[in-house]
């Protein structure tokens, strides 16, 4: 905390504004300083996994964990991850809980927000708190009973359950569609109803078009949370066809033991898809965690 | 938690006047009365929860009352008959000592938590002034965040390998000797609780540099024509803007450090004294099929993250939380 002081310490001469050359050259130094050694904790041990996954073998064994690859074109240890660690099966199988998560996601919680939002309904109050209450309700200590429930409904070892658990259980999209439907007038809702529009046209027709950059936000948010879930795969679908990319990168662990240039090329594998979203959505990105989080 | 529920949207930013005029035009003129009055009017909201609150009850109301029902009985999660034992699986999860080590292991992860939060108010605060490259700073910084934990658990198991990337760097500035760093229990937890860190400081710091983006300019003008150095700046603007995030991002480290299990699975599958509650949860039912027992862990577990959050709610009362 100390150094956060450090910036422009002379206080006094502080009238003369921003402009960043006038302050002294040591405080920013020790800014730019503090923020590069930040930037290497984060990259230096991505960077190493991402040279491991070049090297051969050989060179993974003898040379040291930070020396470079002969070759910068190797992609063999990309090749023996992607195909012995079944990671097409992965990418497949996370593409579908995905696509069928986030759609029942949407629907889900933007039809309670329209339900909550534009009805005055009796129990109106009590469905809230029960939404409210369930938030509370951190979802890694109830699997032990969820299981039981997952399993009583022969989903156990299906796709259903994870999906049915995402889209069940996702109460932070609620918010956000609900913190949204607030700004659409409800004149554009009665305006459709005098035209003869039923609640469901007025809901499909009217809402979910408007609510798109809520749901922009839930499908980035929660693909991402998704894509990276480890526990629930794990959890419920244990055959090895049936592998996430975490669970299948999980996997990784035991055939490939110490073969760290495949488990590396795995890895990069696996991040790469969400550096290249990042690197494309970074915007959208930061304010949808920021909004999910806070909700 | 009350302001969700009060009519006016406390969030939305159009200015109070409009959102009360339109409150008032839906209650007053409304649809057509034959439309207000009729059955269908009734049902229709419910048409829409009846899947939403199927799915919350069948997925989380119904688990919670049958964890807490487990818990009471010896059931092996398995067998059709279970014997209700009372206290039995309480007593025993209080006095095991190895059942009741994991606690000490979140400690690691509350402090953990701790510097993660000094870490991030840092880098915002540094990072809400204009600085060259600072959109390629943020980036860097909030990444981790994004990464696939499986990912994030083999790219350390790496890193503090034997001879891995943590000794090569250490070597270089003269401190040798391999370390074994995930050998013993303290140093293990240790480095998990680091992994957890360069894991979540970014979520953390992007919310921090929310709250303080949205502090309008001139109140640092202002201060600044009133003499105000930086660090008064954070003190008395920065700081108090930023409580409700603070104060948010506290009671998320807390229940976060109680419920930690990915990282630890992974990278040691909970050896060498590294298991949390969630792990030793896990292997209860799932591996020794101790649902009953597993089930009051789980109870106490729950238990002491609704007590955390009403201290929380007790000590901010309601703090709107609004950031984007």
């Amino acid at each position: 905390m100390t150094t956060l002081s450090t910036p422009t310490r002379p206080a006094v001469s502080g009238r003369r504004t921003t402009a960043p050359g006038k302050r002294p050259r040591v405080g920013t130094a020790l800014t730019y300083l503090s923020l590069i050694v930040a930037s290497l904790v984060v990259l230096v041990p991505l960077a190493v996994v991402f040279l491991t996954s070049l090297k051969t073998s050989r060179e993974v064994t003898d040379g040291g964990a930070m020396s470079l690859p002969r070759d910068w074109l190797n992609f063999s240890n990309y090749a023996t991850a992607f195909n012995d660690g079944k990671m097409l099966t992965a990418f497949g199988n996370t593409a579908f809980i995905l696509f069928f998560s986030i759609t029942g996601t949407v629907l889900i919680g933007s039809m309670t927000a329209y339900a909550i939002d534009r009805f005055d309904f009796r129990l109106k109050r009590t469905v809230m708190a029960l939404f409210l209450i369930a938030t509370l309700v951190p979802g890694v200590t109830t699997q032990v009973a969820t299981f039981q429930v997952v399993n009583s409904f022969g989903l156990f070892d299906t796709h259903w359950a994870p999906i049915l658990l995402y889209m069940g259980t996702d109460i932070v999209s609620i918010y956000i569609f609900l913190q949204f439907i607030r700004s659409i007038p409800t004149s554009l809702d009665e305006a459709a109803r005098l035209d003869g529009a039923n609640t469901f046209t007025i809901y499909r027709k009217i809402i979910l078009p408007l609510l798109k950059p809520a749901i922009a936000t839930v499908v980035i948010v929660k693909g991402i949370t998704t894509y990276n879930d480890f526990y629930i795969p794990f959890l419920y679908m244990p055959s090895e066809d049936k592998g996430t990319i975490s669970t299948a990168l999980f996997r990784f662990k035991g055939p490939f033991g110490a073969h760290w240039e495949n488990i590396s090329a795995g890895a990069i594998l696996v991040i790469l898809p969400t550096l290249l979203l990042f690197l494309f959505l970074q915007r959208y990105i930061y304010n949808g965690f920021a909004q999910g989080a806070t909700k | 938690m009350t302001h969700t529920t009060s009519t006016a949207p406390p969030a939305s930013h159009e200015p109070p006047p409009a959102a009360a005029a339109r409150r008032r035009t839906k209650r007053r003129t409304g649809p057509a009365r034959s439309w207000r009055d009729h059955p269908l009017r009734r049902i229709t909201p419910w048409l829409f929860l009846l899947a939403p609150l199927a799915l919350l009850v069948t997925f989380t109301y119904v688990p919670v009352a049958n964890m807490i029902y487990y818990s009471f009985t010896d059931w092996d999660g398995v067998s059709p008959d279970r014997n209700f034992t009372g206290v039995e699986n309480y007593t025993q999860l209080f006095t095991r000592p190895e059942l009741f080590r994991v606690f000490f292991v979140s400690f690691y992860y509350l402090a953990a938590s701790a510097v993660q939060i000094v870490i991030a108010l840092y880098f915002a605060t540094v990072l809400s002034f204009d600085l060259r490259f600072r959109n390629l700073f943020k980036g860097i910084l909030f990444f981790p965040y994004l990464i696939n934990g499986v990912a994030i658990g083999f790219v350390f198991l790496y890193f503090f390998q034997d001879g891995g990337t943590l000794d090569s760097i250490l070597s270089w500035f003269g401190v040798g000797g391999d370390h074994a760093w995930l050998g013993d229990p303290e140093s293990a937890n240790t480095s998990l609780a680091g992994v957890s860190v360069w894991r979540f400081t970014g979520l953390n710091f992007v919310l921090f540099l929310g709250a303080i983006q949205s502090i309008p300019g001139e109140l640092y003008e202002a201060a600044q024509l009133d003499g105000a150095g930086r660090w008064q700046q954070f003190r008395h603007i920065i700081a108090p803007s930023i409580k409700p995030v603070l104060s948010l991002s506290v009671i998320l480290a807390i229940s976060g450090s109680l419920a930690v299990f990915e990282i630890p699975y992974i990278m040691t599958g909970g050896a060498t004294d590294t298991s949390t509650f969630v792990i030793q949860t896990v292997k209860l039912a799932f591996q020794f099929n101790k649902t009953g027992l597993a089930s009051a862990s789980a109870v106490v577990l729950l238990l002491i993250i609704l007590l955390v959050t009403w201290i929380q709610r007790r000590i901010v009362p309601d703090d709107k939380v609004d950031l984007v």
